[in-house]
This record gives structure tokens, sequence and C-alpha cells, in this order.
């Protein structure tokens, strides 16, 4: 297999989807960027292993992902990104309801292990299948399931916590602020 | 509320103790607003498209490419 136009079309197509995931791990612009970076070179010098017809993004994704797992191990003694500094750096989007819900969005994720982190993000906002992200992650389907529904109890349950330290509100207030009852 | 926030036995009502959410499920408006806070995150980064430096070192490489061809073929 050589390194056609074509491929490397489909390699360029996945660079937004790649950054986006690269920061959701590491939670840090630059550090994304390379990774980003790393990521083609490997893709590039490995081609030969790429299966024509296959999935060039998911290709790239577990790329990107196994470099990110061997750089955190190594990293692992230096202080993590967890207040969600790196946040900053990011725009605000207009879906995204406020500014301050954005902030604490961003925050409450970065408390995530990183394992439920991953499978949440390619799960939920990549847009793979349960079996798609199993791939990327080496691991079983329901693994994936089970980090994904962990993942997303954890962050109801931060967004909620942080809600109540805001407001106050009862049970059941808190309920239909966490349920979006800000229309 | 769901079948897990029942009221317990007579005389252990009216506890000072916060009831606290049940584990492990989620409606599915919390799971929606979730979503749609995850995927705004993320799109926001994919809608910056690709960056020059990416362009460049895939174009750079096409040139390289290129040379390489040419020197061949002229040998």
């Amino acid at each position: 297999m050589t390194l056609t136009p074509s491929l490397k079309e489909a390699m360029l197509a996945a660079v937004p989807s790649l950054r986006a995931f690269a920061i959701s791990l590491s939670g840090n612009i630059d550090r994304a960027d390379d990774l980003v970076q790393e990521t083609l070179l490997r893709a590039i010098a490995n081609i030969d292993s790429f299966q024509p017809g296959t999935n060039m993004s998911a290709w790239m994704f577990t790329i990107l992902r196994n470099l990110f797992r061997s750089e955190y191990r190594k990293r692992r003694r230096e202080v993590e990104d967890t207040d969600g500094s790196y946040a900053e750096s990011l725009k605000s989007h207009p879906e995204q309801g406020s500014r301050l819900e954005f902030q604490e969005f961003r925050a409450a994720l970065a408390k995530l292990p990183p394992d439920q982190r991953e499978a949440l993000i390619l799960v939920g906002a990549s847009g793979f299948s349960y079996e798609e992200a199993a791939n990327i992650c080496g691991c079983a389907v329901g693994t994936i399931k089970s980090r994904v529904n962990r993942a997303r109890t954890r962050l109801a349950d931060l967004l909620a916590i942080e809600s109540s330290e805001d407001f106050g509100p009862d049970q059941s207030t808190r309920a239909i602020m966490a349920a979006g009852g800000r229309g | 509320m769901n079948e897990d926030d029942k009221p317990g036995r007579p005389g252990h009502m009216q506890t000072e103790v916060t009831q606290r959410k049940p584990r492990g499920r989620l409606g599915r408006d919390v799971q929606n607003k979730i979503g749609q806070q995850l995927r705004a995150m993320y799109d926001g980064v994919v809608n910056d498209g690709v960056p020059d430096r990416f362009a460049e070192m895939l174009r750079k490489l096409d040139d390289q490419g290129k040379d390489d061809k040419e020197k061949g073929s002229a040998a």
C-alpha cells in the first residue's frame, strides 16, 4: 500500500476530529496538535499496515489513542490539568448555552478517569459505534458500554452537584435543572 | 420519581438524611443534555477545520515525492 493522493486526502479529512479527540484526551491544545502531528507521521510511515477499504479515521484514532496512552504513562507523575484551565483556550459555541455552563461541563469532563472520558468522547461525540470504539481502545464492546454509562452517570452527578452548590435547590429542583430546565 | 424512591417501612420516614440520587440510572433528558454539551464542545474544535501546519506538512511530503520521482526518471 503506497501513500496515494486519495489516502492523503482521507488523512487530512480526519484531522479536525482527531484534534477534537486529542484535546478531549490531553486537555491542552498544544499537546493535542503535537499528538495529531505525531499521528500523521506515524500513519504515513505505517501506511503499509492500513487495510484498504477500512475506515481511515478509525485507524488514525487508534494511532493517536495509543500515542497518548504511552505518553500518558511517561508523564504520569506530572500534574494533570484537571482543573479545566485548558478550557480557557477553547472557544464557546452558540449551542453550548451559557459560558458558565460550558466551563462547568468541561471541568466535569476533565475529572473523569481517562478510560471513561475516551469512551464517552468516541461514542458520544466522535460518532463511532460501540464496536468501533472497542476496536480503537483495544477492549471488549461490553467494557466500552460500561465505561460510557459510568462516564454519563458521573458527569450527571458532577454537574448536578455543582448546580446545587450554586443555588442550593432541593432534590426535585435539582432534578429539573439536571434535565436542562433552563430551556 | 422511580421505584427505588418509594418510602420505606413506616417509622423510618422523615429522617434527616438527604436522599441520594439512585445510581446508575439516568433520565433520557439528562443523557440528552450531556450529549448536547459533549457534541457542542467537540464540534467547536472540528469546525476549526484543518490547521495550516498539517496541510502544509502533507503538501511538503507531496513535493518531496514528486522530486524523488523526477530525480528517479531523470537518472
